[in-house]
């Protein structure tokens, strides 16, 4: 007896839309790249720590937070990952090329982590703990979105510093 | 807390595409397994969870899609979105909430959909989203802190993959039993450095159910009962950089609690076999430093000092684990099926000889947002 013949339905190539709402703190998180080319993050009163991207409330402490504390374009890799999968990015329906080195990265003055991509894909040349610098698009090509950050670069340490 | 116990229990064969079968048939068939497999009929189950995930299914409310293949007609049915542990400990819940007993099923087919387009969706969509993370690279990044931390090195994490995928040579459900060198996992190509393409679970289809109940339904059933000693869940952050990735707090959290409640002192020396949910070779040792198997930093050395092998003192998933099958949702609930075989002593091929106590370990949420911790025992 021969294998019955088994059909499949291929869905239509078609995305569903969202309109996310960033929030009051985060629309100021991507106004703040926008005018001054720095980034801001939040503290909590109880705890003291600083969060970035700013959030409404302090999971630890339960308490709502209204403080915002401006924070340097710099900061320190904890850790990252060289990736050599393609990735379709949402946001412009265009193939990543690869490889691309994503970052784990503590900005000066924040205590939890922020994370976005390093220019850096030789695994040779970039370690855990090396100094980093946003590097922002040109300000009248922002729009308001992680991507207005273009990566963050390595701090090339000078001899004798 | 009354006694329950876990009396029943089936899972599909894992593969990458179950081409001849939708959810629908595998919920049907495991159901009926499980049923079979603790001499019950549908009369004797008093509830159903079902375990599932919309985008994974492709449709909203994916769990009223499988309810009368899981017996669910004319009962009450719940759903679970997370992995099957959290669905049994909701089952748990229900029966000792007054049920005698609860069927829980779990699913999925990633061959269906596109798991790495539904696991970046998982993310924030407007800080990580946009940057592509996903479950590959955050895992890449835990692992990169981990080993960065300890010093624990890219070999130790490939004797996992060795260790399991052999493992998995004795389980006739695996999805890849493979027979391969620390060398072989080594050169397999770099996925999301430092993990490999054999550091990495595969996607796979398949299903799994399981039967808890009461002591009346556990005296009814044939099989041995399983009973349940502890179990306890917790989780943490999600935003991945409020955590920090090398320690897994809540794994710490949700273990000292099921322990306490199970009345164990000494983890290490009490336990005597563990199913752990090891997505990523590394994963298995950052999981054992969380269950208090181990001190922080140690669990790259258990491999290589033969302590987690299959003749060890402390063997970890002597089926294969994760690494060898790995049907999202449903990976949890076979870790705790495995741990109620290793109890019952019907675990074929990879039962390990007088285990009295089995830990079963799930988690869900990127690089381990949530655990749920399960303590089995024979009396
Ligand atoms: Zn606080």
């Amino acid at each position: 007896m021969s294998a019955p013949e088994l059909l499949t339905m291929t869905s239509p190539d078609v995305g569903m839309p969202y309109e996310w709402s960033i929030g009051i703190y985060g629309s100021k998180f991507f106004q703040e790249i926008r005018a001054h080319q720095r980034f801001v993050g939040i503290r909590c009163p109880q705890c003291g720590k600083v969060r970035v991207p700013p959030r409404r409330v302090c999971g630890t402490c339960f308490r709502e937070l209204d403080e915002l504390v401006p924070l340097p374009p710099t900061g320190t890799i904890i850790a990252f990952t060289i990736v050599n999968y393609p990735f379709i990015d949402p946001a412009t329906g265009l193939e990543r090329p690869v490889p691309y080195t994503y970052g784990y990265i503590q900005l000066d003055g924040a205590d939890n982590i922020f994370s976005h991509i390093i220019n850096e894909t030789d695994e040779t040349r970039i370690k855990v703990g090396m100094r980093v610098r946003a590097v922002f698009k040109p300000a009248a090509e922002m729009q308001g979105n992680i991507q207005d950050i273009r990566h963050f670069e390595i701090i090339e340490v000078k001899h004798g510093e | 807390m009354e006694k329950i116990a876990i009396v029943g229990a089936a899972q599909t064969k894992y593969e990458s595409r179950k081409a001849d079968q939708t959810f629908y048939d595998m919920v049907f068939d495991v159901t009926t397994a499980a049923l079979e497999d603790a001499g019950l009929t549908l009369a004797d189950i008093d509830n159903i969870i079902t375990v599932s995930n919309d985008f994974l299914d492709g449709r909203t409310i994916s769990s009223m899609a499988v309810g009368e293949a899981a017996g669910a007609h004319d009962k009450n049915i719940s759903t679970v979105e997370g992995d099957g542990t959290f669905g049994a400990f909701y089952g748990a819940m229900r029966v000792l909430g007054g049920f005698r007993s609860t069927l829980v099923v779990a699913h999925s087919k990633g061959s269906e959909g596109n798991p790495q387009f539904i696991s970046n969706a998982m993310f924030d969509p407007i800080y990580h989203r946009p940057l592509g993370l996903d479950t590959t690279s955050a895992a890449a990044l835990q692992a990169n802190a981990y080993l960065t931390r300890y010093g624990i090195t890219e070999e130790q994490c490939a004797q996992v993959a060795v260790k399991n995928h052999g493992n998995a040579r004795h389980n006739p459900l695996a999805h890849q039993p493979l027979e391969i060198s620390v060398e072989e996992v080594l050169r397999s190509p770099k996925v999301a450095d430092p993990l490999k393409l054999l550091d990495c679970s595969p996607v796979s289809d398949g299903a799994a159910a399981l039967i808890i109940g009461n002591e009346e339904i556990a005296r009814k059933a044939k099989t041995k009962p399983a009973w349940v000693k502890g179990v306890a869940h917790c989780a943490e952050e999600y935003f991945l950089g409020d955590r920090d990735l090398a320690n897994p707090k809540a794994l710490r959290d949700a273990a000292k609690r099921a322990y306490q409640m199970a009345g164990i002192r000494d983890p290490r020396r009490e336990i005597d076999v563990a199913e752990v949910y090891d997505a990523f070779s590394y994963m298995e040792p950052l999981w054992l430093e969380g269950l208090g198997l181990c001190d922080p930093g140690q669990g790259g050395q258990l491999t290589e000092s033969g302590l987690t092998a299959m003749n060890g003192a402390l063997p970890v998933n002597p089926s294969g684990g994760v690494l060898s099958a790995h049907a999202l949702l449903v990976a949890g609930l076979a870790r705790l099926i495995e741990a109620s075989l290793q109890i019952r002593g019907e675990a074929g091929a990879h039962q390990i000889p007088g285990v009295k106590t089995a830990l079963a370990h799930g988690t869900h949420g990127p690089c381990g947002q949530s655990h749920c911790i399960w303590i089995l025992g024979e009396s």
